[in-house]
């Protein structure tokens, strides 16, 4: 195992811990300022979790770009082999 | 371990290399515009079980496409529905055993946002003509027009990449989870999984929608 590949490795966990953090806090708000609506108007619930649904996959996307990204330093590295 | 990112061929078709999810994707709309197909032969007046299904779900997708682009919605079902019907079977399809998701290969998603990409240009060029609809990326200033153009581009490709993540993702850690800890560990993740691609599959939709809807010049859906 090479210094390139180790370097690679320690990449791929960073990219996917520090970029779950943000995510996961964004997701934390969505969800607590949904619930906050909900509370104030049950009536409109349905609209409101349909919105939070889409809402939090959008977020939920961006750990997904640095999972994508951790996978490409894992695996289709230009500069190992 | 198999890269997520790479595809193998399964056979040559001529000089042209056909991979597993180009063969599923072919199974795919054979099943679905052969189901179309059987059950549009008869409809009648007074729908059966299936009839009343079909038309729940193409009255449901009519009201989203009515409220997400604010028009008629009978142009644009062909369009939104075949995408919404194919990415719910193609994301559900690893229920079946053996069979992997396309849409967990990267060229199928980037097969599916040039559509969408390629439709929000044709819808806008034909509703507001090429002189208004090439207008609408010098708005609200001229100052804003590279950045309007560099983000057909990056919303494009970062649909593609978010259906690719979320999908790929799904099969990517259930493969690793049943390789580390047995048969039937893994099946709360696929339950998650089923979610995950059915939330997907209507992001995709509706994200297409908002954007042809921004092409067509209705300013209040974005």
């Amino acid at each position: 195992m090479n210094y390139l590949q180790l370097v690679s490795i320690l990449a791929a966990a960073l990219t996917v811990s520090v970029g779950a953090i943000g995510p996961a806090l964004a997701e934390g708000r969505a969800v607590a300022a949904a619930m906050d609506a909900i509370a104030r108007q049950p009536e409109s619930a349905a609209t409101l979790s349909r919105t939070l649904f889409v809402g939090l996959a959008m977020i939920e996307t961006m750990a997904i770009y640095c999972l994508v990204i951790a996978l490409l330093v894992l695996f289709a590295n230009p500069f190992v082999h | 371990m198999m890269s997520p990112l790479q595809a193998v061929p399964l056979f040559h078709l001529g000089p042209m290399p056909i991979t597993g999810a180009v063969v599923t994707t072919w199974a795919l709309m054979a099943v679905l515009t052969g189901g179309s197909w059987a059950t549009t032969r008869r409809l009648s007046l007074e729908p059966g079980g299936v009839q009343a299904v079909l038309e729940l779900l193409i009255e449901a997708i009519n009201t989203q496409i009515r409220e997400t682009m604010r028009t008629e919605p009978a142009r644009f079902l062909p369009l939104i529905g075949t995408l919404l019907f194919y990415l719910v079977s193609a994301n559900l399809l690893s229920l079946i055993p053996g069979l992997e998701p396309p849409t967990a290969k990267l060229e199928t998603d980037g097969a599916l946002a040039l559509i969408v990409f390629g439709a929000v240009h044709w819808y806008g060029i034909r509703m507001q003509g090429l002189r208004g609809y090439l207008r609408e990326f010098a708005r609200p200033t001229w100052i804003m027009l590279p950045l309007n153009v560099l983000a057909e581009f990056t919303r494009t490709f970062s649909m593609m990449v978010r259906l690719f993540g979320n999908i790929m993702a799904g099969v990517f850690i259930v493969g690793i989870v049943l390789s580390l800890a047995g048969l039937f560990v893994p099946i709360p993740l696929m339950a998650l999984d089923m979610l995950t691609g059915v939330v997907q599959a209507y992001i995709f939709s509706v994200l297409a929608m908002v954007f042809i809807g921004a092409a067509i010049g209705n300013h209040d859906t974005t």
